[in-house]
């Protein structure tokens, strides 16, 4: 190889030093010595995984694309359920700058997401902020929503880093919001927690949908379907975020890739 | 040749892509180093053909700029994430590993990260540093909402299972100052107890955790699922953002206020101008500012969709730190020859007080087209506005007027030092008045407990929670629907000058009317 590749080789794997417990601890944190900086992303939203695993003293890099997949993560392919990624149903429709607090107000923030009970009333409570003009997202008597797709504008989810706010999209039963493009922070936090599929259009496609239409997404196909206007919008690819919301969320995948291990109790 | 999407081999070789002469990265569709293969061709060249003759190459004088370090000159951003991902060089849209200096949580997010923590390391796991995770209870602390109090309960038992040195605690809701520990509002203690420093990483449970970088390091705002990975593993990965810089120069204006230049900011570039930018504020006037002005300007980056906001350090920050914090620290600072993905320039002494009218903080107005809109209330508090020089400026308006106040002006200090300077630092030009005598005399509420307060609304009970559809002139952040409580509540940010002076009118007004 030239110079000049193994340069740009060695620029690509950053050695990390990340076992710094000590050795009575029980937490058994096994990250790999070398991981590979991504690739260039295609559109800014991407959260790029590039994660090695030492194996048999080799040091074996993948990417985790859409199918097909690498050798690496064959066996996590067998548990994917092929339709897992089409989702159908009935979409609701918003437009610009909904915010953190719109999605979920402030004063349901005192529901700690990471405890089942409270998860569900967070998610019984997702776009209560909503002016009124938008119609219901959640009917009274309900705690999950009719709409497993959400169709906004640009920068959605922008205001607050609060979690709580893809988590209460997720729980009420959000499979996969449609944007222009989003807020960072919200776009991260759906990844990491796995909630929700973040997808980006490449027009304004909340202004040619209605809410209640139905619609199917297909994350592998990039692609919207309104079945009611019979119209095809073509979406930005997932990339990298992709598989970290499959796998359901940055831990998830972390332990699915090897790079952390299970927790020790 | 191969596409992204096809499968590969798990094999090292595969990293890179060779065709037509030109080696690619591993999508195969972005060329590397195109200096480096142009160099690789011209030596492959220069072997297969006679060149004429040529002296041998002398060392040449160039100035760094054309030696080829133009390539390592870095942005401020840039330099830090490098240094914390220990890289000598890294580029926006790149993502690295960064080592985090200091996690802080509150009483929000808090028990929700500690429950990822706890589920995803399991429940015998300890932090990866309990000297570098602050934690601190500010956002729903004087209420009597059970789950609020449960909350501060769940953060208070992990500090002491994981032996948390920075745990600012409260256990007695009725009377802030019987708590010694307590401070108040997250951003303004960590400021004031030192553990903003420059050139470190600093992550936040909170989306103003983008205040620090007043002190020239990386701080930005993360969620449960992040922090929760942070406090088990100590780094993160995190793309470098390009920086957007905004040149200040110009005498500041009397009557004007870091709040009016970043509003003036945010009106101009949107509430998505910065998504994925680190925000670098830097030029005369920036240097003028001080600390807590830095702050105001770092703390609303965010409100721009900033990942990040920086002003470099300098005496003045120094100067802040002395006796805060006996950590050594190294600052790092932007490359004359630095890129930034676009340059804005103010000249300061054109500018006017601005709000930004509901619903969005970057519905920008002049406050002096705006004195025909009545208001109901104002609020004067939080990080963004609630620290102890905001209130000497509106301190300053009510002395300059000798009136009272026309509607209910709420005062929240953002922590007990805050508030303990307006019971006890003198207004300049107030004789010998301190702010709380003058808030008094003016007819204003008298100062509440330190935390976030109604900012964010919070639960129902909380101090001057907008519970019904007003108009509020407030110091703070945000002013989408339902922010401060109400959806229907129509929310003016402003600076204290305009938040004061529209208290003494009952309209909305520009300070220069009483300055």
């Amino acid at each position: 190889m030239t110079t000049a590749a193994i340069n740009a080789m060695k620029s690509l794997s950053v050695s990390t030093n990340l076992m710094h417990f000590p050795a009575k601890t029980s937490s058994k944190l096994a990250l790999p010595q070398t991981q590979q900086i991504s690739r260039q992303s295609l559109h800014k939203n991407v959260l790029n995984f590039h994660l090695s695993t030492p194996r048999n003293n080799r040091i074996s890099t993948y990417s985790v694309p859409n199918p097909p997949r690498a050798v690496a993560s064959q066996s996590y392919d067998a548990l994917t359920e092929p339709n897992k990624k089409i989702f159908h149903g009935k979409c609701f429709v918003v437009d610009d700058n909904i915010d953190t607090d719109q999605i979920i107000p402030a004063e349901y923030l005192t529901l700690v997401p990471s405890k089942p009970d409270e998860y569900e009333k967070l998610g019984s409570y997702a776009m209560i902020g909503l002016n009124a003009k938008y119609g219901r997202f959640i009917e009274d008597d309900q705690i999950k929503t009719q709409y497993p797709i959400v169709i906004a504008g640009a920068n959605f989810g922008c205001g607050s880093s609060r979690e709580h706010a893809p988590v209460a999209l997720g729980a009420a039963g959000v499979k996969a919001v449609v944007a222009e493009y989003y807020a960072r922070i919200f776009f991260r936090n759906s990844v990491a927690t796995g909630e929700i599929y973040p997808l980006e259009s490449e027009c304004r496609v909340c202004d040619e949908c209605k809410t209640g239409d139905i619609v199917t997404v297909e994350i592998e196909g990039n692609k919207l379907i309104n079945h009611t206007t019979g119209k095809e919008y073509v979406l930005k690819p997932i990339g990298d975020a992709g598989p970290v919301i499959d796998a359901g969320g940055i831990f998830e995948y972390a332990r699915r890739t090897g790079m952390i291990a299970a927790p020790s109790s | 040749m191969a596409s992204p999407a096809t499968a590969r081999a798990p094999s090292i070789s595969h990293l890179l892509k060779y065709k037509n002469g030109i080696h690619y990265d591993a999508t195969g569709l972005t060329p590397l180093n195109s200096k480096a293969t142009a160099a690789w061709k011209t030596q492959k060249r220069t072997t297969k053909f006679v060149a004429a003759v040529m002296a041998p190459p002398q060392p040449q004088q160039r100035s760094p700029a054309s030696t080829g370090s133009v390539k390592h000159a870095m942005t401020m951003t840039e330099k830090i994430l490098a240094r914390a991902a220990e890289k000598s060089q890294v580029n926006p849209g790149e993502n690295v590993w960064v080592k985090v200096d200091n996690l802080m949580t509150h009483d929000v997010c808090g028990p929700g990260t500690i429950g990822i923590f706890k589920k995803e390391f399991g429940s015998q796991a300890k932090v990866w540093d309990r000297e570098k995770i602050v934690i601190i209870p500010d956002h729903y602390i004087f209420t009597s909402d059970e789950r609020a109090n449960r909350n501060v309960d769940i953060i208070r038992d992990f500090a002491l299972e994981q032996n948390i040195k920075y745990f600012y605690d409260i256990t007695d809701r009725s009377d802030f100052r019987a708590n010694p520990d307590y401070k108040g509002v997250c951003h303004i203690a960590l400021a004031q107890e030192g553990h903003c420093r420059p050139g470190e990483v600093l992550f936040g449970t909170d989306s103003h955790t983008c205040n620090a970088g007043a002190f020239g390091q990386f701080a930005s705002g993360i969620g449960n699922t992040d922090a929760g990975f942070i406090m088990g593993t100590g780094k993160l990965l995190i793309k470098v953002p390009a920086t957007l810089r905004f040149v200040m120069d110009g005498e500041m204006p009397h009557f004007l206020l870091a709040k009016d230049l970043i509003l003036q900011i945010i009106g101009e570039i949107t509430v998505s101008g910065g998504t994925y930018r680190a925000m670098e504020f830097s030029g005369s006037t920036v240097k003028s500012l001080t600390m807590e002005d830095r702050m105001t300007l770092c703390n609303m980056v965010v409100e721009a969709g900033g990942k990040n906001g920086v002003v470099a350090a300098d005496q003045t920050t120094f100067d802040y730190l002395e006796g805060k914090t006996s950590s050594s620290f190294e600052a790092l600072y932007s490359d004359e020859a630095a890129r930034y993905l676009q340059e804005y320039r103010f000249d300061v002494s054109k500018l006017e007080p601005l709000v930004a009218k509901p619903h969005s903080p970057d519905n920008r107005a002049l406050a002096r087209e705006c004195r025909h809109i009545k208001i109901d209330r104002v609020y004067i508090g939080s990080c963004t506005g609630g620290k102890t020089e905001d209130f000497m400026a509106a301190a300053k308006i009510l002395i300059s007027a000798g009136q009272k106040v026309k509607v209910p002006t709420f005062l929240v200090p953002a922590t007990q030092k805050v508030w303990m300077d307006l019971y006890t630092l003198p207004v300049p030009g107030g004789n010998g008045k301190t702010c709380a005598q003058i808030f008094e005399e003016a007819g204003c509420d008298t100062p509440a407990s330190p935390n976030c307060g109604a900012c964010l609304g919070g639960p129902r009970d909380t101090y001057a929670r907008m519970n019904v559809p007003q108009v509020c002139v407030s110091t703070t952040n945000r002013n989408f629907p339902g922010r401060m409580g109400h959806k229907e509540g129509q929310i003016y940010l402003a600076s204290p000058y305009t938040a004061a002076a529209s208290a003494l009118t009952g309209f909305v007004t520009d300070p220069r009317d009483f300055l």
